[in-house]
């Protein structure tokens, strides 16, 4: 199939994640359209976190062995991946936590704790109504915890910000500014540096959830303005339990600790302590040491296929998927139409079958979906619809697997009898 | 392909989906719950009019999947007409069938309809869409039991 922006080696890169040989559902192919839920891992990943475990494996930085040296290397080693992954600055500013969830949460709790930062009664959180509970949520606790008010951005029918009041919204009493960087559920893709150039006009603090960005698009946290960048490492082919807060080293060595224990102290006596300097402050306890190593191959990874031509590829299987569903009757996508302002993750509605059936019906034919509210809740009620079925692609999903979707969507339409 | 598709979704359930029975929102009732699947997003409306011992109504406002809403449509015409004890009974074999991982027989004079969800048991992701109605039944009858039994206090 010879689609234009397609990646050039894209049989190669298949090669390299072995759970795309597999079969489901009675000998089929595996077609995976799952990847904004959780992406594959490729070869080079799982061997990393194998050989770490059979031949390196040691707590860090307090062994005083030889394999508390190779141990703590290799974390270490995957903070400085991740930091030319992000473009960042400083090694230092890369906090590993152990999902996009938990960095929010760091964040938004440590902004309620005493300190230069804290927020109070009359302060204003900024979020926007396309968020991912993970988004919603802390911010949520935040505002309770500290009298703070929530208010939030809306969203126009197309599904993309709807940025007509932000002058209202964004004032002098505005302290934090949350937004994701592409949408989970309408795949909308947010001007991340304009908006975030926009809240530091009033002082805020920017943070944004790169979840479903970084899997996908060049992430470069300089470029884009935001005080905070948070992803999570298994959606961009790299293991659970692992995720990324980088933020600006300023505004983290402002913050109080957000969990005590072990490694994010300088001493300790019964009395009080003193702290650790970043990333070891907020790295409390035993962190998740293969899961980072893990990582750190994954990001390598995807920079050595090249983030630029991911995109690309994205956009090209997002653009066919787009065509290959307004070709199926009775279905509409949530979402801006043109590939070049989405990402890869599409959610659509079909008339007069639910998407759990539709689910249910694709699963049966290796198809693998997700179908709900996608932890965007808000969103689809924003949409008046209560769930929604969503196909993801990844840098390894080929055009054929699209017209499997498509296939079997019209044959889930002729199974429910519908059209 | 087909034939596992069709242990799932029967067409008695599939008629159930399209034509629900007892549906809408009735009065007079003593008790209505909210009950939803965190998971999913399916929800139900679910109000129960008893009258006595008995189950004079059930009705309900419900969105969701062809399984959850066949389900409350089967539940709704089971226990109407019942004793609240006749409909107990119902409820707990309904849920000894879903929780028996496809290994209960169903007893067609019981269920009636419902043994068409026999094969939802193998879907475990599905078995919760079934129960959702018949755990708000349950609930909602739970508060009318409850505050008759307050009122008699």
């Amino acid at each position: 199939m010879g689609l234009e922006g397609l990646l050039p080696e894209l049989e190669i890169i298949r090669k390299d994640f072995p759970i795309l040989e597999r079969t489901v559902a009675g000998g089929k192919r595996l077609v995976y359209l799952d990847s904004a839920n959780t992406s594959q891992k490729p070869q080079v990943v799982i061997d990393t976190m194998v050989d770490h475990l059979e031949n390196h494996n040691a707590n860090i930085a307090r062994a005083m062995h030889a394999l508390g040296a190779e141990s703590t290397e290799a974390f270490e080693g995957a903070r400085d991946r991740v930091a030319a992954f992000l473009n960042a600055p400083s090694r230092d500013e890369v906090i590993f936590t152990k999902n996009a969830s938990e960095a929010l949460n760091l964040v938004a709790s440590t902004l309620a704790f005493r300190g230069p930062l804290q927020l109070g009664e009359g302060d204003e959180i900024l979020i926007t109504e396309m968020e991912h509970h993970s988004n919603i949520v802390p911010w949520q606790m935040l505002a309770q915890r500290t009298g703070a008010t929530l208010r939030w951005i809306g969203l126009t029918d197309d599904g993309r910000l709807d940025l007509s009041n932000l002058g209202e919204l964004l004032n002098e009493r505005t302290k934090v500014v949350a937004f994701t960087w592409v949408s989970n559920m309408l795949g909308t893709i947010n001007p991340v540096s304009d908006l975030a150039a926009r809240a530091k006009e009033v002082g805020a603090l920017v943070v944004v959830d790169a979840s479903q960005a970084a899997p996908q698009l060049p992430v470069d946290v300089v470029a884009s303005g935001a005080d905070f960048v948070v992803f999570t490492g298994h959606k961009v082919v790299g293991p659970t339990g692992i995720g990324v807060l980088w933020g600006h080293r300023e505004v983290l060595d402002a913050l109080p600790p957000f969990l005590g224990g072990g490694e994010m102290i300088a001493t300790v006596t019964m009395a009080e302590s003193t702290y650790a300097p970043i990333p070891h402050k907020f790295e409390a306890g035993t962190p998740p040491i293969v899961e980072a190593v893990g990582l750190g191959a994954a990001v390598d990874y995807l920079s050595a296929v090249g983030m630029d031509a991911i995109h690309r590829h994205e956009q090209t299987i997002t653009r066919y998927a787009l065509e290959g569903l307004a070709s199926v009757p009775g279905t509409t996508v949530l979402g801006p139409l043109d590939a070049e302002s989405r990402g890869g993750a599409i959610s659509f509605e079909m008339q007069g079958v639910h998407p759990h059936d539709i689910a249910q019906v694709l699963d049966t034919q290796g198809i693998a979906v997700r179908a709900g509210h996608h932890c965007a809740k808000p969103a689809h009620a924003r949409f008046g619809v209560q769930s929604s079925t969503r196909m993801s692609s990844y840098l390894y999903t080929r055009p054929d697997e699209i017209d499997a979707l498509v296939e079997a969507l019209n044959y889930t339409r002729a199974y429910f009898k519908v059209g | 392909m087909s034939a596992e598709l069709d242990s799932l979704y029967q067409e008695i359930i599939l008629d159930h989906y399209k034509k629900p029975l007892h549906a809408g929102l009735r009065d007079p009732f003593e008790a209505e719950v909210h009950h939803v699947n965190p998971t999913c997003g399916d929800e139900v409306t679910l109000r129960v009019h008893l009258e006595g011992d008995k189950v004079a109504d059930v009705s309900y406002h419900s969105e969701g999947c062809s399984i959850s809403q066949a389900s409350t449509s089967v539940m709704a015409d089971l226990v109407i007409g019942k004793t609240v004890d006749e409909a107990m009974a119902i409820h707990a074999d309904f849920l000894a069938l879903m929780q028996g991982k496809g290994t209960v027989e169903p007893d067609e004079d019981v269920l009636e309809d419902g043994i068409a969800f026999a094969g939802v048991a193998k879907f475990p992701a599905r078995v919760k869409c079934a129960l959702l109605s018949w755990m708000a039944w349950k609930d909602a009858t739970a508060k009318v039991l409850a505050d008759n039994t307050l009122e008699k206090a």
